[in-house]
Order: structure tokens, then sequence, then C-alpha cells
């Protein structure tokens, strides 16, 4: 029998549908607050199948294309496809080490896969509208967001969890910005990195994106839009090398650079560095 | 003086923000970011007019800059632009499709 069960991320739902109730137990142990009961719109559909180990060819990095009305994800995992115009899709993914006892208790290689097709497919869906993921850790205090961004070891982690108990993680290691209006909003994700857990499941105006470095002392320096936007554009995720979508990540990392506060943020790694975050 | 024609190449996505331009190569996601007087040249790069007019008009006539530093200057500037794939060059007028 088949079941199924939404994650929502942002305002997009996703359907996974599996005739494997281990599969979607492991899928509702790693997506958490992020799985729903009540959409808030149609969901996109994936099914998701087990294959057999070594069934899959591809490397370690994530390929995408986009043939025909068909976007393919794959890497040596799993292959994904999603066809846009029907709402549908699928995920087949190479068990590896997958143990169906292991799995309820650690979320496995399958939801690994699921986690990199999400991530994948939300930038394609945020794109036409303007919005985008950003290697970034974010937070809310006060009611606003707040967004840290960076490469792997420029202290997404770090200033994560030096934030103090008034500050709410959306995410330490891939944010969620959608346009609102003339200005932006950031939201949770379960997507994880050194903290290994996901962010809280809640949205709040942007108010200002940080570009991180390490340094001997606190500081923060305004960037210029040029600078701001160039900035951006080096951590801004997206996989698909695609004339229509890259100049659309593009124009819209120079429209954030145009109206977002983006500052370099020069930090020692203490609890201090929070206070030139309010 | 053998006069060079250059033309913004397609393969691009570019914007202005302030005065400068930030352009952004669609073959491999290269960013360039060019300044005041690199950005005057990129937007008069239409293919049909000479390099050495771009600068009397566009540079010289906007910047206190001696016309012949500027158009080496700005030769260099292009055939740099050139081996990046964000600008054409071509020693007669270039021709853009579309």
């Amino acid at each position: 029998m088949t079941s199924s069960l939404v994650v929502e991320i942002g305002n997009y739902p996703v359907r996974f549908s599996t005739d494997d109730p281990a599969l979607l137990g492991c899928l509702r142990t790693r997506f958490g607050d992020f799985v729903t009961e009540a959409p808030s719109s149609a969901p996109v559909d994936f099914s998701v199948r087990l294959l057999t180990p070594g069934l899959l060819p591809g490397g370690r990095d994530i390929q995408v294309t986009h043939v025909n009305g068909c976007w393919r994800f794959a890497r040596d995992l799993f292959h994904s496809e999603w066809f846009p115009k029907h709402g549908r899709g699928s995920v087949r993914t190479s068990p590896l080490n997958f143990s169906r006892d292991a799995a309820l208790a650690v979320p496995g290689p399958m939801a690994a896969s699921v986690d990199s097709t999400l991530r994948v497919l939300h930038t394609l869906l945020l794109a036409p509208g303007g919005g985008f993921l950003l290697h970034a850790a974010s937070a809310v205090r006060n009611g606003k967001a707040f967004v840290f961004s960076g490469v792997s070891g420029a202290g997404k982690s770090t200033i994560s969890r030096l934030a103090p108990p008034d500050v709410t993680l959306l995410t330490d290691e891939i944010s969620y910005i959608c346009p609102q209006g003339e200005t932006y909003r950031a939201f949770g994700t379960p997507f994880v990195g050194d903290l290994s857990r996901n962010g809280a499941n809640i949205s709040a105006p942007l108010k200002e994106i940080n570009l991180l470095a390490q340094g001997s002392s606190n500081k923060r320096e305004l960037l210029p839009p040029p600078k701001a936007a160039a900035g951006l554009l080096r951590n801004v995720l997206f996989f698909a090398v695609d004339p229509e979508y890259v100049p659309l990540v593009f124009e819209t990392a120079c429209r954030v650079a145009s109206t977002v506060p983006i500052y370099r943020l020069t930090f020692v790694p203490t609890e201090e560095v929070w206070e030139m975050i309010s | 003086m053998n006069d060079i024609y250059v033309a913004r190449s397609s393969a691009i996505a570019a914007r202005a923000l302030e005065e400068e331009m930030v352009i952004m190569s669609m073959r491999d996601s290269t960013l360039f970011t060019l300044n005041e007087v690199a950005a005057e040249i990129w937007r008069a790069a239409d293919g049909k007019t000479p390099l050495s007019e771009i600068v009397r008009n566009n540079i010289c006539a906007k910047f206190a800059t001696d016309p012949d530093a500027a158009y080496a200057d700005a030769e260099i500037f292009c055939r740099q632009l050139s081996d990046c794939g964000i600008l054409m060059l071509s020693d007669r007028p270039i021709e853009l499709g579309g």
C-alpha cells in the first residue's frame, strides 16, 4: 500500500509517496516539524523508490539538467526527476548501507537523497519568483531575520551555536529567502549543517545579510551594492547551468543587494558577536 | 593605428549597480565588477562603434585623461574581457544577432 507525507518549506509543499512504511518513518524523523498534515497549497508530488545498490551511476557532485520539460538531479546516491508541467516527479535512491531499523532511529542515505532533491527542487521553485537559497545560517531576533552567509568553514554553525536564548534559529546551513512586496522574508529550513538540528519552522521579515569572515576583532562594514551583489552571488545555492534560470538568480541577487543592507561581518567566535546583531 | 570594434557577449548577465557594472559569465558563472570608466566602455560596446571613438566620446570627454594612454588602457581591458568570453573583439564591425 502506498502512503505519503508532505514536507513544506517556505510556502512550497512537496508530497513524498512510497510503498515502504520504513522509508516514510525515516522521512518523518528527518524532516520533523516541516512535515505537515495541512499543506498551504497543492503539493508537488514525488514518488520515492529504493533501487538495488549499485544501480545508480554518477559522481559525488549533483548534476542538474533540463531536457524536454524534465529536470533531472543526479549523483551517486540518487536520481530524481521533476516534470514542472505535471507537478510530479520521482526519487530513485540506492540504499547502500540502508537498514530499516537504523533508518527509523537516524536519517539514512534515503533521507539524504530526499534532502538533496528538496534542495535542488526549491532552488528551481524559487527562482522564477525572485526567491533563492543561500549558503547561510539565519535566525530571528526581535521579530526580524538576520542572515549570516559564507562558504563551509566561514562560521555559519559557529555563530549559530553562540546565539543567545532570545534568538530562534532558522537554519545553520541553508537559508530560504523569498520576496514579500518590496522586501524579503526568511523562512526556517530543515537543511542542517554542523549543528545537526532542523531550524524552526517559522519566518520573519529579512532585516540584513552578513557575509562572514573570522578575524581578531568584531566589526561590521556596510558593503556598497556591487560588492554586496558579488559577495551574495558567491554563496547563492544554484545547481543548474541553465540559460533561463541563471540570469534570474543573477537578477535576484542584484535586486537584494540594492534593497537589503549587506555587511561584511568579521568576528571572533565568542558570544560578544551577537551584541552587534539586534 | 588599427582600430578595433567591441561588442558585449550575449552569454552574460549584467546589471548596473550605482556607477559600477556587475557581470556574470553564463559560461562558467565567473563574476566581474567593472568600475565607472570600464562600465562606460562596456555600455558603449555595440559592435559598430570603433574603440577609438568610444574612448574619445565616452572616456576622454567625461574623465580627464590623455587620449593615447586611455586608448592603450582600454584596448588592454577589452582584450582581457575578450579572453574571459564576455566581450567580442574584431578588426571590423560586429554583426549582432537578434
